[in-house]
């Protein structure tokens, strides 16, 4: 099953190739991962799409709790949550395509952020599945470039995840 | 006082009460060897290898309870080491390293004798730091030897570039320390230890499965203190031997793809388990579908989350100490008036004592040929039971495990997770420092002896009385044993060809050598050596090659289709 997790480290050079290093060597998949600074500079925040049967997913938390850098960890899919990803997109825009491409941004309420004679590079966010269903839903041989950043997780209301 | 970081990181050293550093100087260490020399509180036992260096360390932790340290130089220091480092951390052994890096302004532009250091080690370390500045040193060491040795221990690697070495700063060495990020458990949860008494006492068919983390606990007054009074019948792992006396009857031996026969079927049949400090690990459990086919509960005590319901689901789980885990449990069950139902109790002794009967550790003497199992029989005679025993791997490991019944924790010293051939020269080493006046003995084969050999020069440099008893059989007999077994008797690289004659090259290295080829010369080579108190003495003991350790559960098979030596 897909699972989301989340967690709090050290913001301290090596901390994300231990993350990493653990999850290659213990043969667990990363589907996306994502990583940055938290207001606290002392902290990453760190979330990671994985997924694996029960067993394995237990395993992945108590392995990364293991880590001494690694301050707390939540698995974000065991309760309510919101996940966002962005995606940023270049796609070819000449002649009457230009204007079907402005409508399919608005339509997935994406925005045009940069624009040249030939080409839109559109900025999109939402859950990967809708980044996904825009990718479906433009015609795929006028995308030029695709970037995206993989999911970011929080937990809904009260479900936070500090030190 | 100002300090450079070389004596900084010496007076920690100092500071943690550190008496033995086992290393090897280089380059990027010059400084850190330069502040050993004016100094007396730290004797440095300088190694042929830096591999030798960390398993000593090592060998003087699981010994004594203290943390080990080694120091080794940059690049080739450091990738020497690492199979030593592994070999501590698949144990959970206490362990300081401290490496040279090169200069911080050369790291990453592939300078001499540099390797990413923090890189390579850091799949085989509980935690490694590389220190870019001075004023960090002697946090980071607090850290290291804290961590080392707290929760479940492991050890933890410091790399020091050498202009770092080399620049000055303020000592002071912290009281103590905390990591925001680590807090390892000590008493486990009240309401699941209080589930786990009731469990025990309603037990028909219990057994107790003690592993290393008993011996790395301190743990043994208790677990004794628990197993006499609930009168159940236990079982050690491989790491665990000597944490419960091997000699008490309550005792089933080892159990696992080499144990006995009583502890294997008990492991299976049991009704209720109580694991603690073990992992259930494959060389243990054998095939996990075949141990689950038979329904028990389980509880299982382990200071490390990770290792609980990692292979096989449990029942209760606590984390925690244990130690402290025990003593709380003991409290639980004295408090108690319930008391196991006493039939059940007799009965199921009665089936144990029914596999106990087949003894299945017996092997075949001979007038002929010396017996492995012989020697080793023999050898636990003349040294009363009470020696410390180091061994190598393959199977003289296994005999000896088997055949040399330990009493006490901590006198049984054996690379058990990582199964490190030459580690148990090192390992002597290091045991024999830690006890000057202790009787150490290797038990080695011809083939794992020959992978650190050159300790010798070690032995003689530091005179260390150490006994190496090696069962020669011209074969790497476990590697052997496995291609009779499972490769249709083909012994493909197995057989060990232009062997040296071990009493000569003892004796090159200044040491005394004997040869034993009839079983009548064991017992009084045996005794005349142990006898030797300053002198190192390498038995070449020339053995049946043809002998396999029995019983077996072979690779990837259940503990119950085990294959005894009277059925082949």
């Amino acid at each position: 099953m897909r699972h989301i997790i989340s967690l709090l480290m050290e913001n301290e050079a090596g901390a994300l190739s231990r993350v990493a290093g653990l999850f290659s060597a213990r043969g667990y998949n990363i589907e996306s991962l994502t990583v940055a600074p938290t207001e606290d500079p002392t902290l990453s925040r760190m979330t990671i799409v994985t997924n694996g049967s029960d067993e394995v997913i237990e395993q992945i938390n108590k392995q990364l709790n293991k880590l001494i850098e690694v301050v707390a960890v939540m698995d974000l899919s065991e309760g309510e949550h919101l996940e966002r990803e962005l995606m940023l997109v270049k796609v070819r825009a000449v002649g009457e395509v230009r204007e079907e491409m402005k409508r399919m941004a608005d339509i997935f309420r994406g925005r045009v952020i940069d624009v040249s004679d030939k080409t839109y590079t559109i900025e999109l966010t939402g859950t990967g599945s809708k980044l996904d269903s825009f990718l479906q839903a433009i015609d795929r041989n006028m995308i030029l470039e695709t970037v995206r950043t993989g999911a970011s997780g929080i937990g809904r209301g009260d479900r936070i995840l500090k030190l | 006082m100002e300090l450079n970081g070389a004596e900084i990181a010496i007076r920690c050293l100092q500071e943690e009460g550190v008496d033995f550093v086992f290393g090897y100087p280089g380059g990027a260490v010059l400084f850190i060897y330069d502040a050993l020399f004016d100094q007396e509180k730290i004797k440095h036992i300088l190694v042929r290898h830096e591999q030798a260096a960390v398993h000593a360390a090592d060998g003087y932790a699981r010994s004594t309870d203290k943390v080990g340290v080694a120091l080794v130089t940059s690049g080739p220091g450091v990738t020497n080491a690492v199979t030593g480092i592994a070999t501590a951390y698949m144990d959970s052994i206490p362990m300081v390293i401290i490496s040279g890096q090169v200069p911080t302004g050369a790291i990453g532009e592939d300078a001499f004798q540099e390797v990413d250091t923090v890189g390579i080690t850091r799949p085989c370390v509980k935690h490694n730091f590389l220190v870019k500045d001075v004023n960090q040193i002697a946090t980071t060491i607090k850290k290291a030897f804290y961590l080392a040795k707290s929760g479940r221990p492991g050890p933890v690697l410091v790399d020091i570039p050498k202009d770092v070495s080399n620049k000055k700063a303020i000592f002071h060495y912290p009281a103590s320390i905390s990591v925001r990020s680590y807090h390892p458990a000590q008493h486990g949860e009240v309401g699941l230890i209080k589930q786990a008494a009731q469990l025990l006492l309603d037990a028909k068919r219990p057994l107790v499965y003690a592993g290393g983390g008993v011996v790395l606990s301190e743990a043994s007054r208790q677990l004794i203190e628990l197993v006499h009074m609930l009168g159940f019948p236990i079982t050690n792992t491989l790491m665990g031997l000597g944490g419960f006396p091997g000699t008490d009857k309550q005792s089933l031996g080892m159990l696992g793809m080499h144990g006995t026969l009583e502890a294997n079927m008990a492991m299976q049949n049991c009704d209720v388990l109580l694991a603690v400090g073990a992992r259930f690990d494959d060389r243990v459990v054998g095939n996990v579908e075949h141990f689950n086919q038979e329904k028990r509960k389980i509880i299982h005590i382990d200071i490390d989350p990770s290792s609980i319901s990692k292979r096989v689901k449990v029942d209760v789980p606590i984390v925690g100490d244990v130690a402290y885990v025990l003593g709380d449990l003991l409290a639980v069950l004295h408090s108690s008036k319930q008391k196991n139902d006493p039939q059940e109790l007799a009965s199921w002794w009665a089936k144990i004592e029914e596999w106990r009967s087949k003894r299945c550790l017996g092997y075949k003497n001979s007038n002929e040929v010396i017996k492995p199992q012989f020697v080793i029989e023999k050898m636990y005679e003349i040294t009363g039971g009470d020696a410390f025993v180091t061994s190598d791997v393959g199977q003289h490991q296994m005999w000896a495990a088997q055949h040399y019944k330990f009493n006490k924790p901590r006198r049984w010293i054996n690379s058990g997770g990582l199964g490190t051939m030459g580690f148990g020269l090192p390992a002597a080493m290091g045991v024999q420092m830690a006890h000057p006046d202790a009787t150490v003995a290797c038990v080695t084969g011809e083939g794992s002896i020959q992978m650190n050999i050159q300790e010798l020069s070690t032995c003689k440099q530091f005179r260390l009385p150490i006994k190496i008893v090696a069962l020669n059989n011209r074969y790497l007999g476990m590697v052997r044993q496995w291609q009779e077994f499972f490769h249709g008797n083909r012994y493909s690289e197995s057989y060990m060809d232009a062997l040296p004659d071990f009493v000569k090259l003892a004796e090159a290295y200044g040491h005394i050598g004997m040869r034993i080829d009839k079983p009548s010369d064991v017992e009084p080579a045996l005794k005349e050596a142990f006898a030797r108190k300053h002198d190192l003495v390498f038995m070449d003991f020339h053995t049946d090659p043809t002998e396999n350790v029995f019983p077996m559960v072979p690779g990837g098979k259940g503990l119950s289709e085990v294959i005894l030596a009277e059925d082949l």
